[in-house]
């Protein structure tokens, strides 16, 4: 039973002291990327010719490039210009940025996705634009985005391990430090591996109940 | 005219049972060369699942089924043998989405009966020709109206050489103006001696093609006979209400 | 400023050696999840019992893990342990394959399942062996089908690529991180190497999106979806 032994006293109290790093910074980037991805998304569809522009320039520049280069662009790159972030704030811009054009593309669409009537219906009560989008559209779009942005969001939680990439020591790094010094990658990557199953299980189930409260009868 | 004619098709006491409910309750029938039977019945009570069960697409819980005296649930005999003797028409066509018409009716001969591409080919455009679709056979099903599929597919069957083909509703999923094409198809393969077996609710229809109509109610035969005894002389009561429902329902076709 | 452009003008060509090395990588990966994403998706939908119960637990521990922890776990540890010595370029489309294959057989067993019974069913009726069926009517229709997803697999896998720099294999990244410290000039690299992928991205989208106009049957595969 060296094997476990070595698991329960070694490996896991780092990879625990990981795990509350990656989720961190996932309390951080998840909700602030849904937000920045809404803006976006809302500006692709809604937004004057130049804003519309530039939040597509955004999506197709971000989502055509991997993530590590985004980050490697903040961490490494950025300090050149005289810019300096702790590795745990650059990852969380990083990932913020990255997710945001994800989730963008799903608002877009669902936007899209709502009928004009609804439009046409919400301004001939007297509501402006503006309102008839924040008030009728929005609420509508939101809910057929979700299930695209929830797998957006289980994407991250899952990518969030490339904070290591700018030695950023969350899950994934822990493990390594600890697998390098005993030379033990076999079981160490596997205790890993399982708590990120059990991580994306817990936020794919919470995203489930989420999407599940939100559900309007006979909708969607 | 069947009276002498051998026997091409014979179903022998056939049930099924999906979890709780059974489905089919012992149904037997035989079916001579050239004849037209026709099996009606009331929605749920079974007449697709029996159609299923004669070519195994659905497989039987007991009751055995033959084809010209061999036994088709014979579990020592290949089943895609027999299959290529029973040729079937679905209700909603299954057209090969990613075939032309005429490759539609081709796949069989060169897949399963090896023929040459050449004479499938010919083969092919021989049984368009005889559905009256010539000039569709380079379109892809999405180009052809509900009523040219269903000619296609009848061509499909058609092409196989079968013994016995077998119709699951082949008017249902169609609109009222192109029924009669299809019908018309069949019609005349009933008239070329054509052995077959058509679950309609074509009431004009099946008097005037059926040398015998099958009533089926809760998975059992309550009533068989020519169009006579069955339209004019019903033995159940039952028999009478639903035929006049669905004559009702349907309205009388131009056959009658 | 001039001194970028130098930096950019020694770099490139190295980095385009890397882009090379990117593109077998991605090449070789997505045709090992092709090749084994296929069978996989038509026993999960054919298969019996235990074979489809093998194939989800497979699907889940490869979709649920981090691409960077399956790198380590495999090129630090499970090979290393089979006794295999393995070059990372080989490692890694062995990693990204096998991780592909997961997503690739759910991409194929959505399209084979949109098909509906109705096409099985006729193939049987005619005749055809559930092989023959399945080789001569459900793949035809179920590829081109997926060819959309198929190509956004493509973009994944692209990006994902980036990250086999963690195990020093010498694609896009790993040599941008050595010519940016090397030059000290790790903005201009890393912007270029951007552009490489943003590139590679599109271009390799657009190229499946003509093949996606090649093989288009008239009616047939654009109901709806597609992007
Ligand atoms: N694969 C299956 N699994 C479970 N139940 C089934 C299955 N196929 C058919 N049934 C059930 O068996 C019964 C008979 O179905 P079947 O399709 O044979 O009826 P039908 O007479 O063809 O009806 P219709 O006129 O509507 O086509 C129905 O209650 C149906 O729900
Ligand atoms: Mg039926």
């Amino acid at each position: 039973m060296d094997s476990l032994d070595f698991i329960k006293d070694i490996v896991l109290p780092p990879l625990f002291e990981g795990t509350l790093v990656t989720l961190k910074l996932l309390v951080f980037s998840i909700p602030l990327g849904l937000v920045l991805g809404i803006l976006i998304g809302t500006g692709r569809v809604y937004g004057n010719r130049i804003i519309s522009f530039l939040c597509t320039v955004y999506t197709i520049f971000f989502r055509g490039t991997p993530l590590l280069v985004q980050l490697f662009v903040i961490y490494y790159g950025l300090p050149s210009l005289g810019i300096y972030f702790s590795p745990f704030t650059a990852a969380v811009i990083g990932f913020v940025i990255c997710s945001a054009a994800y989730h963008s593309e799903y608002i877009r669409g669902a936007f899209l996705s709502i009928k004009n009537g609804q439009m046409m219906a919400a301004q001939a009560l007297g509501m402006s634009r503006m309102q008839a989008i924040v008030n009728i559209i929005f609420p509508q779009a939101i809910r057929r985005a979700l299930p695209g942005c929830s797998n957006e969001i289980i994407y991250l939680v899952k990518y969030s391990s490339l904070a290591f990439m700018v030695t950023c020591v969350e899950l994934t790094g822990a493990g390594k430090i600890v697998a390098t010094r005993y030379f033990r990658y076999t079981e160490v990557f596997l205790v890993i591996g399982a708590l990120y199953l059990i991580m994306v299980t817990i936020v794919s189930n919470l995203l489930k109940v989420m999407e599940r409260r939100l559900k309007i009868p006979g909708l969607g | 005219m069947q009276e002498d004619q051998p026997i091409v098709l014979k179903i022998e006491n056939i049930h099924k049972r999906y979890g709780e409910t059974e489905v089919l309750k012992g149904v037997s029938f035989t079916v001579k060369r050239g004849e037209t039977k026709v099996i009606i019945g009331p929605s749920g009570s079974g007449k697709s699942t029996l159609l299923r069960c004669i070519n195994q697409l659905t497989i039987p819980d007991q009751g055995r089924v033959w084809l010209e005296d061999e036994e088709v649930t014979h579990i020592k005999k290949d089943i895609n043998l027999f299959r290529q003797k029973i040729g079937m028409v679905f209700q909603d066509f299954n057209l090969f989405d990613h075939l032309t018409a005429l490759r539609n009716v081709e796949i069989g001969l060169i897949k399963v009966k090896g023929m040459n591409k050449k004479q499938a080919r010919e083969r092919a455009y021989n049984e368009l020709l005889r559905v009256g679709l010539k000039d569709q056979a380079n379109l892809y099903p999405a180009q052809l109206s509900g009523g040219q599929k269903q000619r296609v597919s009848i061509a499909r069957a058609l092409a196989m050489d079968p013994s016995v083909i077998l119709f699951d509703e082949p008017t249902s999923a169609l609109d009222p103006e192109l029924i009669g094409e299809v019908l018309e198809v069949i019609k005349n393969l009933a008239l070329s001696g054509m052995t077959m077996v058509v679950v309609t609710h074509e009431m004009g229809f099946a008097r005037s093609v059926a040398n015998e109509i099958i009533f089926i109610e809760n998975g059992m035969i309550l009533d068989q006979g020519s169009p006579y005894d069955l339209f004019i002389n019903p033995k159940h009561e039952r028999t009478k209400k639903f035929l006049y429902k669905i004559t009702e329902l349907y309205g009388k076709s131009k056959d009658e | 400023m001039e001194e970028s452009w130098l930096a950019i003008y020694e770099a490139l060509p190295y980095l385009l050696k890397g882009s090379a090395v990117t593109i077998g990588l991605v090449a070789g990966a997505l045709a090992l999840g092709l090749i084994l994403g296929i069978p996989m998706a038509i026993n999960q939908v054919y298969g019996n019992k235990y074979i489809k119960i093998i194939i989800s637990f497979y699907v889940w521990f490869f979709r649920g893990i981090p691409v960077l922890v399956l790198l380590f776990l495999f090129y630090f540890g499970l090979f290393v342990l089979l006794g295999l010595d393995l070059s990372a370029f080989k490692a890694g489309i062995l990693v990204l394959g096998l991780r592909s294959a997961a997503y690739q057989s759910q991409i194929f067993r959505g399209s084979i399942q949109s098909l509906g019974e109705g096409q099985m069913l006729a193939s049987l009726s005619l005749g055809m062996s559930k092989i023959q069926a399945i080789w001569n009517i459900i793949l035809p229709q179920a590829i081109r089908i997926s060819l959309p997803g198929w190509s956004n697999e493509y973009s994944i896998i692209l990006k994902d690529s980036a990250v086999t720099y963690a195990i020093g294999l010498m694609e896009i990244m790993t040599r941008g991180k050595f010519i940016a410290t090397r030059t000290f000039k790790p903005m201009p690299i890393y912007l270029i190497c951007a552009l490489i992928f943003l590139i590679l991205t599109y271009g390799g989208v657009k190229l499946l999106s003509e093949l996606e106009k090649k093989v288009r049957i008239p009616g047939f595969g654009n109901k709806g979806e597609g992007n």
